[in-house]
């Protein structure tokens, strides 16, 4: 299938891992509209290219991590971090997505 | 009338006079209809063989024009359905349908062309039924053998749970008159005597949802037939024309485009085209044609894979799916045993086949059919998927004005074509949303009323 390099386990096969799906900052619940928190629970952006996405190794060492993937060649392009950290991303990588922050992954916490 | 059409019919009626049987001559009505393209015929076939007469394009090759009154993205079974029905029943003519590959080259051309009605929610039974109504008759609207088997559909389950699910569904179902019935272990036998229901199983047979209308249908056939028909209508088939931006003004995000816009025209690798009615029918890429107009989508891309074993001797009468094995199985005319399962548990664009599917797959198969572990897969392949959260399509209009959406049918596009096609021509030849198609429009999961299929459609097919 294809191999996700764990920050903790190395390389593991896909199968060996949940994808938890493209990283999104989560609104402060107590804030938003109806309408912006189902656009944050519902809408992708899908990209055929890079995308910042969590995976969970659920085989492993059970931990949450962020990555970098080319959906079009299923490249991994960083050494992710684990946690909801994403310092091993380049700053300077464009991301196609309104989110102001990466600092709240909501799927990691 | 092009010169093309005026070609075809006349050698389809030289081929009738030549034979000068009295049947056939009773058939000229048929093939001189001009509503239809024509009728492909034995004594057609025998005459240009002996003749070595060469076959005419089953639909012309012709330069982009400037200018459409509709566009529509993706030249699978939705886009071409939209595009023939638009021709046919609103008369809508001046039509473009743009694929950046062949007809039929996405999911049209990698499904497991099986077609079913029984759905869990009573939208998606209506829905689905009156598709089903209409491959009924394909063959002879199109005027082209599209292979239509009804050789009834079982879906198994292997749990109290699912078999409650089979019945709530069979309950659904037989409220809307569709023919739907649960079954116990013995009459699975009888109807596929290959399959083992014994009790010694890891997950033994506790019954099955049989659906007698289900069935396989040849899906090049659908494809070919829709662009045959909208081809005789005048809509025009533009192959290896890839959409690289759509042109929005008016609108809120960058570029003019985004809520409140209006669409102007496509940009092709061809050329631009102005057209004020742009129609996005391309499955697994759905979110980049929407994201050139500024619409977001809650798709995701996941593969889905199929394969296909040597053929044998036809031993396997009916469709056989089994959610909690995650397979679903056919046999095709040839004797091949086509399989399918769940989507690829990560989203991707990538269409490169595993071998964790093949594996799995078998394992599940030879839990259900012991007697063919001697079997070998001839191929496997995989085709995209756009995800919808709610395993429920988006169809119909969105927040920029003139772009609507066919997208979000995940595994089960190809049995909701015909129908989709239908809908969506009706919807932009009267510039409402059918009633039909209500339930599933985009602005939904800005409301939160989702139409939730997953019962149903995650992996039964």
């Amino acid at each position: 299938m294809m191999l996700v390099p764990c920050p903790n386990c190395g390389p593991r096969n896909a199968s060996d891992l949940r994808y938890v799906g493209e990283s999104h900052s989560r609104p402060n619940p107590n804030e938003v509209t109806p309408q912006e928190w189902r656009t944050y629970l519902y809408m992708q952006d899908n990209p055929a290219g890079l995308l910042k996405e969590t995976w969970y190794c659920r085989s492993g060492c059970r931990q949450y991590f962020t990555a970098l993937r080319n959906t079009s060649t299923n490249e991994f392009t960083n050494h992710p971090l684990p946690g909801n950290k994403t310092g091993a991303v380049d700053p300077s990588f464009h991301y196609v997505s309104e989110s102001k922050s990466d600092t709240n992954d909501g799927a990691s916490s | 009338m092009t010169t093309f059409r005026n070609l075809v019919s006349s050698s389809s009626l030289n081929s009738v006079r030549d034979s000068g049987s009295k049947t056939i001559e009773s058939m000229k009505k048929l093939k001189s209809d001009p509503s239809k393209p024509p009728r492909y015929s034995a004594a057609g076939l025998f005459v240009k063989g002996a003749k070595g007469d060469t076959w005419p394009r089953v639909w012309r090759e012709v330069d982009l024009k400037k200018s459409y009154d509709v566009v529509i993205v993706g030249g699978g079974v939705h886009g071409l359905a939209t595009a023939y029905y638009l021709a046919t029943n609103h008369g809508i003519t001046n039509v473009a349908v743009l694929d950046k590959a062949y007809l039929g080259s996405g999911g049209s051309g990698r499904n497991t062309a099986i077609v079913r009605s029984n759905y869990l929610t009573p939208e998606g039974v209506a829905f689905y039924d009156r598709s089903l109504t209409l491959y009924n008759t394909m063959s002879t609207d199109l005027n082209l053998n599209v292979m239509f088997s009804e050789r009834g559909h079982m879906t198994l389950a292997h749990t109290d749970s699912a078999l409650r699910t089979m019945r709530w569904r069979a309950e659904v179902n037989k409220l809307q008159n569709i023919n739907s019935s649960v079954i116990d272990p013995q009459e699975v036998k009888k109807l596929a005597p290959s399959l083992d229901v014994s009790p010694n199983t890891r997950y033994p047979i506790q019954g099955a949802l049989y659906h007698p209308p289900g069935g396989t249908i040849r899906h090049d056939a659908v494809v070919w037939g829709y662009a045959r028909g909208a081809d005789h209508r005048g809509v025009e088939m533009h192959q290896q024309t890839e959409v690289l931006d759509i042109m929005v003004e008016g609108g809120d995000g960058p570029d003019g485009k985004g809520r409140g816009g209006r669409v102007t025209g496509v940009r092709t690798n061809r050329g631009d085209i102005s057209a004020p009615i742009v129609v996005n029918c391309t499955a697994g890429w759905a979110t980049l044609i929407s994201d050139m107009a500024g619409v977001k989508l809650p798709i995701n891309t996941h593969p889905l894979q199929a394969a296909v074993t040597e053929p044998v001797k036809v031993f396997l009468p009916t469709v056989v799916v089994s959610g909690s094995l995650h397979v679903y199985v056919s046999q095709t005319d040839r004797g091949e045993l086509v399989f399918g399962a769940s989507v690829d548990p990560f989203a991707t664009y990538s269409m490169k086949g595993s071998l964790e599917f093949t594996e799995e797959l078998a394992g599940h198969v030879l839990e259900l059919m012991p007697n063919i572990g001697r079997m070998r897969l001839l191929r496997q392949w995989a085709g995209l998927c756009d995800m919808t959260p709610d395993y429920s399509p988006v169809m119909g209009f969105t927040p920029v004005d003139g772009f609507l959406c066919d997208v979000g049918w995940g595994t089960y596009g190809f049995k909701a074509g015909p129908v989709s096609g239908e809908q969506m021509a009706e919807a932009i030849a009267t510039q409402s949303v059918p009633k039909l198609i209500e339930p599933f429009k985009l602005s939904r999961f800005e409301d939160g009323n989702l139409v939730g299929e997953k019962g149903a459609a995650a992996v039964g097919h």
